[in-house]
């Protein structure tokens, strides 16, 4: 498992935080762990809260698409919470809006939706 | 005799105050440049001795021998005069050309006198004369700076608060946000705008963005790609973006440039977007049974 993100299981649900300070070697290795995670756990979901990424680059953006597709085929809805302006500009501006990601703006949002209750 | 090229010109200056002042005043109605519909008699002789008070100063300390500085600190005090009594003048709506011919305008009562009481000695009046047209001109020149400044500011300043008022994030209600857009868009503004609503967001927590174009008279596609981009940077945020009042002639214009509007939610009216937007963070409007 990587060293800079660490990988919570909570009903049913996989929950990870993503570092600031995240490098490629650190991603590479955290795709390959939450693939065996979900897997193992037959997670419903992947929650990635990236709140603490202050930029993004094409391969940051190209691996968290990776991994919303790569939960879709384990049959686990991706959730990408707590995105930055700058990088949500940065992000659409480099084309990759994350079409297979679910968005919400904080963990709790995210969890409530997956709960399936009521907004507001 | 006069040993500097300034020394006739200060004697003239303190000696003559009072009636420079007034030869000065009578040149600048003379030529047309007084200005009495837009200042008293009283406020153009204030600021005209204010003036000649500076100058008086400035050449004191800082006109030795033939070098001229009005950048040095000696000229700091006229400097600072200048400025006021520009920037007053700008105010009101004095043209930079009458301000110029106003300033200027003090030549001719200086000149005149320097040339009753240099009459024998056409050498030293030469060199006052060369010496004081260059303070006045060099004067001249540094109210048309200032006056030019203070234009450029007042227009940054409008145009910043034109920006604002035009882009407003407004808290409608718990968690909806709307932006109403009006007027022309430019890929600038566009770019203003989306930073500005995504920050918004990030701090009211906000769950839906209703952007209203209702305002908007034409887009080109370089907006409409604006638009749709940040439709899709608010959806990366967490947040949802309805679009409301997209008019018949900006939705021809974007299925002609065959820009994709994609999965976002477009709604005709911006009361039909505020009632989805509530409706989405769980209120309902309803109409009271009694009426």
């Amino acid at each position: 498992m990587s060293s800079a993100s660490a990988i919570y299981f909570v009903e049913g649900v996989l929950l990870v935080a993503i570092q600031e300070d995240i490098s490629d070697t650190d991603i590479l290795d955290l795709q390959e762990a939450l693939s065996e995670r979900v897997m193992d756990e037959a997670a419903r979901a992947v929650v990635m809260d990236i709140s603490a990424l202050e930029i993004v680059d094409t391969f940051v953006g190209r691996i968290l698409a990776q991994l919303a597709s790569m939960s879709k085929l384990l049959d686990a809805q991706t959730y990408v919470v707590g995105m930055r302006p700058a990088v949500a500009m940065t992000l659409v501006e480099l084309g990759m809006d994350l079409p297979e990601s679910k968005t919400a703006l904080s963990l709790t949002h995210a969890l409530r939706d997956l709960r399936g209750e009521s907004r507001g | 005799m006069s040993e500097t090229a300034t020394e006739t010109v200060l004697t003239i200056l303190q000696n003559d105050f009072e009636e420079i002042i007034d030869a000065w005043i009578s040149t600048q109605s003379d030529e047309g440049v007084q200005r009495t519909d837009l200042f008293s008699h009283k406020e153009g002789r204030e600021q005209t001795s204010v003036l000649v008070r500076a100058l008086i100063v400035g050449i004191e300390k800082g006109a030795t021998g033939d070098r001229f500085d009005l950048s040095s600190d000696a000229w700091a005090e006229l400097r600072s005069v200048l400025v006021d009594v520009t920037k007053e003048r700008s105010s009101r709506g004095v043209s930079p050309s009458d301000m110029a011919s106003f300033v200027l305008a003090l030549k001719a009562p200086v000149f005149y006198r320097l040339k009753d009481k240099l009459a024998k000695y056409p050498t030293n009046l030469v060199e006052e004369i060369w010496f004081f047209s260059r303070v006045i001109d060099a004067f001249a020149v540094y109210c048309t700076e200032v006056f030019i400044a203070e234009r450029d500011r007042i227009i940054e300043q409008q145009r910043d608060q034109m920006q604002e008022l035009s882009t407003p994030v407004v808290e409608l209600w718990d968690k909806v946000l709307t932006l109403p857009l009006i007027g022309t868009m430019d890929s600038a503004r566009a770019q203003e705008v989306m930073e500005n609503l995504l920050e918004t967001i990030l701090r009211r927590q906000a769950e839906v963005v209703i952007v209203d174009l209702t305002g908007v008279q034409t887009v080109d596609t370089q907006v409409a790609q604006h638009m749709l981009r940040m439709a899709a940077a608010v959806r990366l945020m967490g947040a949802q973006c309805i679009i409301s009042g997209i008019s018949p002639t900006i939705a021809q214009t974007m299925v002609q440039l065959g820009v994709d509007v994609g999965e976002v939610t477009t709604r005709s009216t911006i009361r039909s977007g505020l009632a989805d937007a509530l409706n989405r963070v769980g209120y309902e409007i309803t109409r009271k049974k009694d009426r």
